[in-house]
């Protein structure tokens, strides 16, 4: 059903390449990922055109969010599913990350435990609890970063696509899903570290986390993540599967009529999505160098859908766009006046949904009309 | 020196010259000598000068050994008077003349020694209180002298309450008594006490009992066991009924904030993630009329349930009119732009107000407690919350079903183009059914200030709890919102003493999940026409 018999002379994953859109959203990310690296090694500290390592980390940071909304937008502007819940998937993605990064610290923690981290031997834990277990060999953290969201989409994705629950219901189910899991997390007794969740991270894959070389190399790491998710996304979109799930979209009981297994399509598709969703989590982790349950909070998720929505739905660049936008403001506005910068969100909330529902891709898109109508057209979005 | 004391020493002799008084009371010159053995005696005696002072039937030795348990009754040095301490603050003390009552003034206070009294005597005098109470005309002061009795008694005290039965008229006073009594009984290892403390809730009795199963009377241990098996299921249906009580109290709170947006969602099937802010707005204007009302908690609680709900229908139809009416049809681009709605208002109650949680006070009326038995006890203001939910739930079930406000909605969320045509102005009826559920949510906001912190982070908190309860009830049926409401509540009651508060929550929340998967459309799914708006 998925490629079986398409017309195409390219794998899938190769399609986008073709693409122009795709060709200049990568030139531009690899250009910006070339120059911040070589500002920051080739100019001393102090030049006027030095990037910062913090500048680095946190531009490290954006990208992530940035590979977040890729893959809300993914399931929001492809397959007509508005995901509060994502930040869950990202969390754990994360989560699954802090745990390898704590097994890392070995006894250079304050208690100086071998094997158990600081807040079990604080809360007097004799032994790793059994899904401790493995988070030592960076190999299997690596894979849990991208089964444990995939596993919890499926499993949800299964139990919510089958009895058919779309629209609104879905979105607030997913809402509770992420609150759910923010209040387990928040437990002791879950053997995540609770409230104040996994820190004081030392090394990753033997490369000490403080060094700016690390942070270089995350950073750039988390540039190709990017890059590769949101091939893989623009890959799925352009396939045929891509094809069945803008019908669901657009038309869910037609499109099941006419014979596809719609809540296949929608559980593959949101599965994808939750794993681009892990590991942007997991690359986020090592960089700002802690997670906690707050990045379950419902507003985390939410506000992942603003980005996407201010930069424009069912584009994937303008979900990159966003995210780097909003996040920017974020920082300036926190930095400047931290009271405003709930009004400005609320504000962006409105403003971005009533006067711009295309979002900036939108802009830029009408500019070109004519050109592009038929692209346009195929993206016309019915929530 | 030498002249005072003799100054004294008449003093003394000439009080006790005086004439026997010829009241029907004990005379001053009597209460003065009783009084005066109470300061000389040591503790030993105490207790027995005590009892004297309780049998002297005088009228005022409930307030002098009041006073002497508070450690205020004294006597002064220079004319060996006996005081009541009013104020120890300072260098000189307010006094009381303790045989008149009359305020003497201020008394210097190396001139005042306080009479001694101990623990053990301030335990006995507790008793000894309880008994001159228990003569009083008024049967409430009887009765409750009565119950602090319970596990109180002792051997002179049993012969007074026997007496005390014979003459007592009033039936709970009596049974009271009767408790107190074989409590002591009990103890004493009379089997025909038992049958009266079986089925008693009194803890002293439970005590008694206890210790009666483990006593060496095999008798006496069989019945104790028997009557103990009694109590503990008339104890657990106690504990049942807290706990439905508790949990129909979360549950009308959760009515309460569902309510309106079962109004808005579930009818108008508008999402407003402001809603909960809306239910702030409401907390926030019953702080804000009683800081207009100052020292009337009351008044301004009754008023704020009128101003509440215009406060925030107000901004309802403010945020209807600027952005929901321009998002008709995307509900999910409704839900982002309430959303940011929402998060403004907060942000704008905590620059303007304050970021801190503001207090919100109990008028007398509320609080308190109702004791139905010594197990069981319902705080009033949720009692208060749980039949406010009902009126106000009985009230939008008149306006849906019998106004022709109510009407008009039904028939423009079923066919809008067709009740237009028909001559309703959907526009006005939008406006009008948005700010009912908004006013709605500002009267569950009056309630919920009552029982929870008033902060900028109210809102929040219930939001979701909301929307899950209108899913699981399913949407556009306000009965179902009420069966949602109060079963989750209880549910929730139910699972929290083995779970914990949190995972209480959790599992409700994957239990509404779970549940939404196999009924999509709730409990009480629409039908006909109706079902898909």
């Amino acid at each position: 059903m998925v490629s079986s018999n398409l017309n195409t002379s390219k794998p899938w994953l190769l399609r986008p390449f073709n693409e122009r859109s795709t060709q200049l959203f990568l030139g531009i990310l690899f250009g910006a990922l070339a120059l911040v690296t070589i500002l920051h090694l080739a100019f001393p500290e102090g030049h006027a055109l030095h990037v910062s390592a913090y500048t680095v980390t946190l531009l490290g940071k954006y990208l992530c969010y940035a590979l977040l909304a890729v893959a809300v937008d993914l399931v929001w502007g492809f397959l007509g599913i508005l995901s509060l819940g994502h930040g869950a998937f990202f969390a754990l993605g994360g989560y699954a990350m802090g745990m390898y990064l704590m097994r890392q610290i070995g006894d250079r923690g304050v208690y100086g435990d071998p094997v158990l981290p600081d807040f079990m031997v604080f809360l007097n834990w004799q032994e790793l609890p059994w899904f401790w277990h493995g988070f030592d060999m960076a190999w299997f953290a690596f894979i849990m970063v991208l089964l444990a969201p995939g596993l919890l989409a499926l499993i949800f994705g299964f139990l919510a696509f089958r009895s058919r629950v779309t629209g609104v219901y879905l979105s607030i189910i997913t809402q509770a899903l992420t609150f759910a899991l923010m209040l387990a997390f928040f437990r002791n007794e879950m053997g995540f570290g609770g409230n104040n969740g996994l820190t004081d991270f030392k090394d990753i894959l033997g490369f000490d986390l403080r060094s700016d070389a690390t942070r270089l190399g995350l950073f750039i790491a988390t540039g190709i993540a990017l890059a590769i998710g949101y091939v893989v996304c623009r890959g799925i979109v352009l396939s045929k599967l891509g094809r069945v799930s803008v019908a669901c979209r657009d038309a869910e009981a037609r499109t099941r009529f006419i014979g596809y297994r719609v809540e296949r399509v929608q559980l593959f598709v949101f599965v994808v999505s939750a794993m681009l969703a892990g590991v942007a989590g997991a690359l986020y982790v090592p960089q700002v160098g802690i997670i906690n349950p707050s990045e379950f909070s419902p507003l985390f998720s939410i506000e992942v859908v603003v980005w996407v929505a201010l930069g424009g739905r069912a584009t994937l660049y303008g979900a990159v766009i966003g995210a780097l936008l909003v996040n920017y403001a974020k920082t300036v506005f926190t930095g400047i006046m931290p009271d405003a910068w709930l009004f400005a969100l609320g504000g962006l909330f409105v403003l971005v949904t009533v006067l711009l529902p295309k979002g900036i891709a939108g802009l830029l898109q009408r500019r070109k009309a004519p050109e592009d109508s038929a692209q346009a057209a195929g993206q016309e979005v019915t929530a | 020196m030498s002249i005072l004391r003799l100054l004294t020493g008449l003093l003394l002799l000439l009080s006790l010259s005086l004439p026997a008084g010829v009241y029907a009371q004990s005379s001053d010159s009597e209460a003065s000598a009783l009084l005066q053995a109470l300061a000389d005696s040591s503790y030993a005696q105490k207790q027995q000068v005590i009892s004297d002072i309780v049998s002297s039937g005088d009228e005022r030795a409930r307030t002098w050994l009041e006073a002497y348990a508070d450690g205020k009754l004294a006597q002064t040095k220079d004319t060996g008077a006996f005081v009541f301490v009013l104020s120890n603050r300072g260098r000189d003390w307010t006094v009381a003349d303790a045989l008149s009552g009359d305020t003497i003034g201020e008394m210097s206070r190396r001139n005042i020694d306080r009479i001694r009294i101990n623990n053990a005597l301030r335990k006995e005098l507790e008793g000894m209180l309880s008994v001159i109470d228990l003569t009083v005309d008024d049967a409430d002061t009887r009765l409750a002298a009565a119950r602090a009795l319970k596990g109180e008694v002792d051997a002179a005290l049993a012969e007074r309450i026997g007496t005390l039965l014979d003459t007592e008229a009033d039936d709970d006073v009596h049974d009271a008594l009767t408790e107190a009594l074989a409590i002591y009984q009990v103890a004493q290892g009379e089997v025909a006490a038992v049958a009266v403390l079986s089925g008693s809730l009194n803890p002293q009795a439970r005590v008694a009992l206890n210790n009666a199963a483990q006593s060496d009377n095999p008798e006496l241990a069989a019945a104790a066991a028997k009557a103990l098996e009694s109590i503990q299921t008339k104890l657990k249906i106690n504990s049942a009924a807290e706990t439905l009580y508790f949990g129909l109290s979360l549950g009308s709170v959760l009515v309460l904030a569902a309510i309106g947006l079962a109004i808005t969602f579930g009818v108008m099937g508008v999402i407003n993630m402001a809603h909960g802010e809306l239910i702030m707005l409401g907390a926030y204007t019953t702080w804000g009329m009683q800081q207009l009302f100052p020292g009337q908690p009351g008044l301004a609680l009754i008023l704020s349930i009128p101003a509440g709900f215009l406060v925030a229908a107000l901004a309802g139809i403010a945020i209807e009119r600027t952005v929901i009416q321009h998002l008709k049809g995307r509900p999910l681009e409704t839900l982002l732009a309430t959303f940011g709605v929402s998060l403004i208002l907060q942000q704008l109650v905590r620059t303007v107000i304050s970021p801190l949680n503001r207090s919100v006070v109990t008028p007398e009326w509320m609080s308190g407690s109702l004791m139905i038995n010594e197990a069981l006890s319902l705080t009033l203001n949720r009692l208060y919350v749980i039949g406010f939910a009902l009126v106000v739930f009985a009230g939008l079930m008149l306006i849906m079903r019998k106004t022709r406000l109510g009407l008009e909605v039904r028939a423009v969320t079923q066919n809008r183009a067709m009740a237009r045509s028909m001559g309703i102005k959907a526009t006005r009826v939008d406006i009008l059914t948005f700010g009912l559920g908004s006013g709605v949510a500002g009267l569950a906001g009056v309630a919920l200030s009552q029982i929870t912190n008033v902060g900028p982070n109210l809102g929040q908190s219930y939001i979701i709890d909301s929307f899950m309860v209108v899913v699981f009830g399913g949407v556009g049926n306000l009965w179902g919102t009420l069966v949602a409401g109060l079963s989750l509540g209880t549910i929730n009651q139910i699972l929290e003493p083995w779970a914990g508060a949190v995972l209480a929550k959790i599992v409700v929340l994957v239990f509404i999940i779970l549940f939404i998967q196999k009924r999509p459309r709730g409990l009480f799914p629409q039908k006909g026409r109706a079902a898909e708006g």
